[in-house]
Order: C-alpha cells, then structure tokens, then sequence
C-alpha cells in the first residue's frame, strides 16, 4: 500500500492498490496521472494461474464437470452447468425438460447465492463506511444475521438440489445422479416463502444507502429468450440487438493479451463491454417478474441504467426475480412430483460400456449467465470421449476492460474535486461493484480468435 | 473466555477456487460462534482489516509460483501453528492434475507465444514445502470436519487424519456399492471423513481426501483393468487429486 496524502492535487495522482480486499481472487489497481495526463490505468489480475485448459486435454468429457466445477468456488454451480452443457452439445445428448427444470433452478439458487453474499458482505461495507463485515456483527447485528439467513436459504438450496452448492454433486451431463428428497424439497420451498419478507427489507435497505454518481453508457452483452428473463439458455444479444447463436459467439467477441495481467481483455466492435446483473437487466427488463420491476422502480433504476455502481444494486432485483421464479417452480415440484425416469442417470457410462462405445469427434459450446454474466464453455472431444482442447470465456475477462474505462473516465472527473484517498476509495468501490472473480479470470484458457 | 487468551487468526489463499474459504462463510451460526472464539484479523476475502500479527496461519490453495514458495515461507515464520485448509493445500488437489504434462507444454497450451512471461512451477502441497501442522481435507472441505479441526486446535490436541477407506462410511450410510452398479468408484482406496458425501449423492467417489497410507493399489488396478479401462484412464482417477503421489502410481501402472 502506498501512503495516501490528504491533500488534494489536481494536476497527479497516484493509485496503487496491492490485493484488492473482498473480491474473489488477487487483482490490484493502478492508476498514475502525471500533470494532468493520465499515464497509467490498469486493472492487473495477479493471481497464480492455474491451467485449467490444459489440464483438461486427455481427461474424459465425463469428467469435465467434476474438474471445471474447480476453477470457482462461488460460480461452482455455473460452471458445472456450462460444462454440462457443452458436454451434451459436444456428445449429441438432449435431456429432459425435468432435468432443465431442476438445472434452472440451480442457477437461480446461485445468483441468490452470490448476489447476496456480495451485497452485504463485500459491498455493503464500502456504503456504510467500514472495513469488513466483521464491525457490523456488532453493531448491526439483526440484519447481518438476516444476510446470514437469506445466504442459507441459496446454500441450503444447492445441498438440497445437487448434494451441496461448493462443487455440486449431482448435476451431470444428461441429468441428475439422484433425486432431490421431497421432505428437503418442502423445506427449502418453506424457507423461500420466509425468505421473502428478508428481500423486502434488503431493499428497504439499499435504498437508503447512497451510490456514488458516475455516467458511462456501454455495450451490454448477455442471453436473451422470447420465454424467459434468460439464466440457462437464449442467444445472445448486445444492447438488445446483434442477436447471435451461441454456437456463434466467436464471431462476436474477441480476447487480447496484455502484458500487465494474467487475463485478457475481451471486446466486441472493436470496444469494451460488460457482461453482468446490470447487462442482463438492461437487455431484459421486460422480462423480469412483477415484483423484481416493481424493486426496480422502488430503487429508482430504470433500464437502461449507465452507472456501473448501480450493478449491486440490479443484483437485488434479480434476487428477488430469482426467488419468485424458485418459488414457482418448487409449487410445480411439489404438486406434480418429479419422474425419476426421466431425471437421474449415471454420472459416467456403464463400466461394462467402457472402451466398447466409439464417440463422433466433435466440438461443443455452451453459455450460461452466471451471476457476473455470460459464461462460455467449449469442448472438443476424440472418439474415446476424451478431451483434445477446452476453452472457457469468463465473465471477468470481458468485463475488465469495461472497467478499465470506466476508470479512464472517472479519475479526471474526480481529480482536483477529491483527495488521493478518497479516489482510491471509490476506485476501489467500483472494482468490486462489477463483482470481480480473479480466479476464475485466472482459469487461464487461450483463445486466439482471428 | 477472556479477550485477551483468543487466539489470532489469519486466513491466507494461494493458488485456488477460494472455496475453501467460502465454505467458512457457509458454516452460518457456527461461524458466529466461531468468531466468538477466536479474533480474525486477516481475511482478504471478506476483510480489508489486515493483521500482522497472528497465531494461527489456515492456509488454502497450492503452492505453484517462485512467489508463492516466498510467501508461505514467510506465514509459516510467523504463524505459531499453520493448517493446511482443503484439498489443495493438503494433497496438491487438482492443480495437480498441470503437473501431469511438461510445465513447457502446459504454457504453450494456455499462453501460446507469451509462454515465456508466466512464472509457474509444479503444483505442490503446502507441506512440500513447510512444515504443516493441522490438515482439513476434502475439495470443497467438509464443515463437521472443520469444526472439528477448529475444535482440536482450540484445544491443543492434534487433529490425526482417518485411515480406512470411505467405503467403510459409505457401508455405514447403506449406499448401494458404486461397484454393484456397474460403476467405478475411488472409495476403497480413499481416506475416509467425508460421510461418504458424493455417494450419497447418487455419484462416485472422485479421491479428493487423498488416498489411504497404504491404499490397495494392485487390487484396484486388477479390478479396473478387469473392466477394459485402459491404463492411462486409471492413472487419470488416481491422479485427479493426488499428484505428489503420482510417480508411485507411474510405477505401479507401468
């Protein structure tokens, strides 16, 4: 850490954030101005790569799950969905509607997850003036056990569902290894139905909170679906238009090397975008369940909304859209029952099956939006259905380089208005509002797109 | 228990999914009594509050840069007891898995013509390198098990590691036998503690505890080979977690 000055200099400026705090992963933050010009603005993700991508070649498609799960611990159920995914794309395997059912309410249950841990646990902090969660056990006591308890409702939701939420169990390619039990089921389902009144006063409280004031439309990219506000599957869209096929997406995006940071930086057009709770809000607003747009109006966002800040925010009303749709789908479990035939199937092929079976060599892709946006997987497999090249396209990549420029344009905005503390202060505030996810960034996968 | 007489703790990530940690934020009321009993001062995670100064050191992730080996060197000179927190830091997990190809490849593979700028060396345990004192297995850990080892610490006593196999866990839960199903499975090779989790769950058992001291490694090769895996398939599931013992198996496989 450098030391701050409290003075404040209208002409230089100098950031260095060394491991930014309550994100996921290491990333630091620097920033220089030097008379006036800014020479230096980068967002360095620093964390050990981990090889993810090469790892993979020579493992089993039927394995790729287990293994990808590992990049994230808090997208763990994302990335098992998009490795399930691009795993039946990959082997030609449709499954059930039950079987989508159950995967979209998994999803559901991570972003319920997710966004909550990061509302009150890595943003809350920053707008009520402290440095961790841990001073608030304290002295704001009812509503950190609310937060507890609302985190335990996601969490028990993936136990209940896949075995556990941290590298889930029991979601693989073609279905569910087991069934979830019904007195589990009617737990949880009762546990949402409480978990209601908790969202109410979330809101209630971050609309008193303050966002700071920042302005810089993008491109947003993410899934869209004429049935749905799209999590599991869609096309993708970037400011509502360019629709493309997922199989397409390397027509859209591409990915270069900087030299700074272990990740890369993604664009589409030629520029920056983001991906994310706000991007998906701005594409798919009309989508949105009745009571998350009526959180959107109580919290005064209105599609399109430019302040990336206001990300945590999108992230309430997506939970709250993310709990009314769980809740609609467990009535329909729970009234109509789930038909194991059509749901559970062995994780791997039959024993007696190996060696016998020739696969087609082929390539598949999928994309999910986990709770940071888009995320992509692709697998190309030999004909004994053992991986030969993966890739991955993480939603922190692509949106790094959107928040390196939103931080070009907000450091000669605050220069001479603010001290060097304070602009570190919010630097870092709007780092973590995008929510970052280094280690999965770090996954490190190469794509080389034309 | 007075203020004073709480231990400090300081939580540390190296080359991981940070699930570990998150399986911390998971323990829910257990954690608040947890934090009871002890004083976290460094949880980069979840805390900007960075502490110093500590007693107990719990480490997640592997070691796998020249840095890493610097940093860890430095925690253990400070740390009065270093716990070595999830499979990662305990058996290398499956960061191991890079180990398996030369590390020239594995750049090549992943950075292509910017190989030469990525610092990494073989994924190692945390005890590959310093001394450990305490290990919670398990990818992601299991949190009976970390309560546990929290438990024995807060007490003095030493935490030893199970050593029989999770199929005798799983007899216990009256799974059906992975193997009855026409299925392989790493339970009987590997160290118990989990309740036999991911067979309970309708999956089998992928080795994340690390395997047994002596595990039967003869018998369960015969038995897979039995069932027309080929060797190089074998080798992969006993090496999904457990690369500092990969070179046994090289031999063993041969």
């Amino acid at each position: 850490m450098t030391k701050h000055s409290n003075n404040i200099d209208s002409q230089n400026l100098k950031v260095d954030v060394h491991y930014l705090t309550r994100v996921e992963g290491h990333g630091n933050i620097v920033v220089d101005v030097k008379e006036s010009k800014l020479t230096k603005c980068e967002f360095q993700v620093i964390e050990s790569p981990r090889f993810f991508e090469s790892m993979l070649v020579g493992r089993s498609i039927w394995e790729a799950q287990h293994i990808t799960s590992r990049i994230c611990g808090i997208c763990a159920c994302g990335h098992s969905l998009a490795s399930v995914k691009a795993g039946e794309d990959t082997l030609g395997i449709k499954p059930s509607e039950e079987t989508v059912m159950l995967r979209k309410l998994l999803l559901y249950a991570e972003q319920l997850d997710s966004h909550i841990l990061h509302i009150y646990v890595l943003v809350a902090p920053d707008l009520l003036g402290v440095k961790s969660i841990m001073p608030l056990i304290k002295t704001h006591k009812p509503v950190i056990e609310m937060a507890l308890r609302m985190k335990r409702m996601s969490d028990y939701a993936g136990e209940v569902l896949a075995g556990r939420h941290i590298h889930p169990i029991s979601y693989v390619i073609g279905g569910l290894t087991q069934l979830p039990k019904k007195e589990n089921l009617e737990k949880l389902y009762k546990m949402m139905l409480d978990s209601r009144k908790d969202g109410e006063e979330t809101v209630k409280i971050i609309k008193t909170l303050k966002f700071p004031q920042f302005d810089r439309p993008t491109q947003y990219l993410s899934l869209k679906s004429e049935e749905e506000y799209a999590f599991y599957d869609g096309d993708l869209v970037v400011n509502g238009s360019q629709l493309t096929k997922i199989r397409d997406y390397r027509k859209l995006l591409s990915e270069t090397v900087v030299d700074y940071s272990k990740a890369k930086i993604a664009r589409i057009n030629g520029k920056t975008y983001a991906v994310g709770a706000l991007a998906r809000f701005n594409n798919n607003f009309d989508k949105l369940h009745k009571k998350a747009k009526d959180v959107a109006k109580e919290l005064g966002l209105k599609a399109p909304v430019h302040n990336p800040y206001l990300n945590t925010a999108a992230q309430l009303v997506e939970w709250v859209h993310c709990l009314e749709e769980s809740i609609t789908i467990m009535e329909k479990i729970l009234k109509d029952g789930l038909d194991e035939k059509k749901i559970v199937v062995s994780s791997w092929p039959k024993r007696s099956e190996i060696g016998k079976v020739k696969y087609k060599p082929n390539t598949g892709i999928s994309c999910v939006e986990v709770p940071r946006g888009s995320l992509f997987h692709e697998y190309t497999i030999n004909d004994t259905a053992h991986i030969t090249a993966a890739n991955c396209v993480i939603p922190t990549n692509q949106n790094m380089g959107n928040l390196e420029d939103d931080m070009r344009k907000i450091v000669p905005e605050l220069l001479g208005k603010k001290t060097q503390e304070e602009i570190t202060f919010d630097l870092e505030m709007l780092a973590r509002s995008y929510d970052p996810c280094i280690s999965c960034a770090t996954h490190l996968l190469d794509i080389k797109f034309e | 228990m007075k203020k004073q007489s709480k231990p400090k703790v300081a939580f540390f990530d190296f080359t991981d999914c940070e699930g570990c940690q998150l399986q911390i934020a998971n323990m829910g009321e257990a954690f608040l009594e947890l934090a009871e009993l002890i004083d976290i001062v460094s949880f980069r995670e979840i805390m900007s509050e960075e502490g110093q100064d500590y007693d107990i050191a719990v480490v997640e992730g592997s070691i796998s840069t020249d840095n890493d080996v610097m940093r860890i060197k430095k925690i253990r000179e400070k740390a009065k007891i270093l716990v070595a927190f999830g499979s990662c830091a305990a058996i290398a997990g499956v960061n191991g898995i890079k180990n398996r190809t030369p590390l020239d490849v594995a750049k090549t593979r992943v950075y292509g013509d910017k190989a030469d700028k990525i610092n990494t060396i073989k994924a190692m345990p945390l005890d590959q390198v310093v001394k450990v004192d305490y290990y919670i297995l398990n990818c992601p850990p299991y949190i009976p098990e970390i309560i546990a080892v929290f438990k024995a610490i807060l007490m003095g006593k030493p935490y030893p590691r199970p050593n029989y196999s999770v199929c005798v866990e799983c007899k216990m839960n009256e799974n059906v036998c992975r193997y009855e199903k026409d299925e392989e499975c790493m339970g009987p090779v590997t160290r118990a503690g989990c309740n036999s989790w991911c067979v309970n769950n309708g999956n089998r058992c992928y080795g994340c505890r690390g395997l047994l001291d002596n595990p039967a490694i003869e018998g369960a090769k015969d038995i897979l080979l039995k069932y027309g895996l080929k060797i190089e398939d074998i080798l992969n599931h006993f090496t999904l977690y457990n690369d500092p013992q990969g070179e046994k198996y090289d031999q063993a496989f041969k």
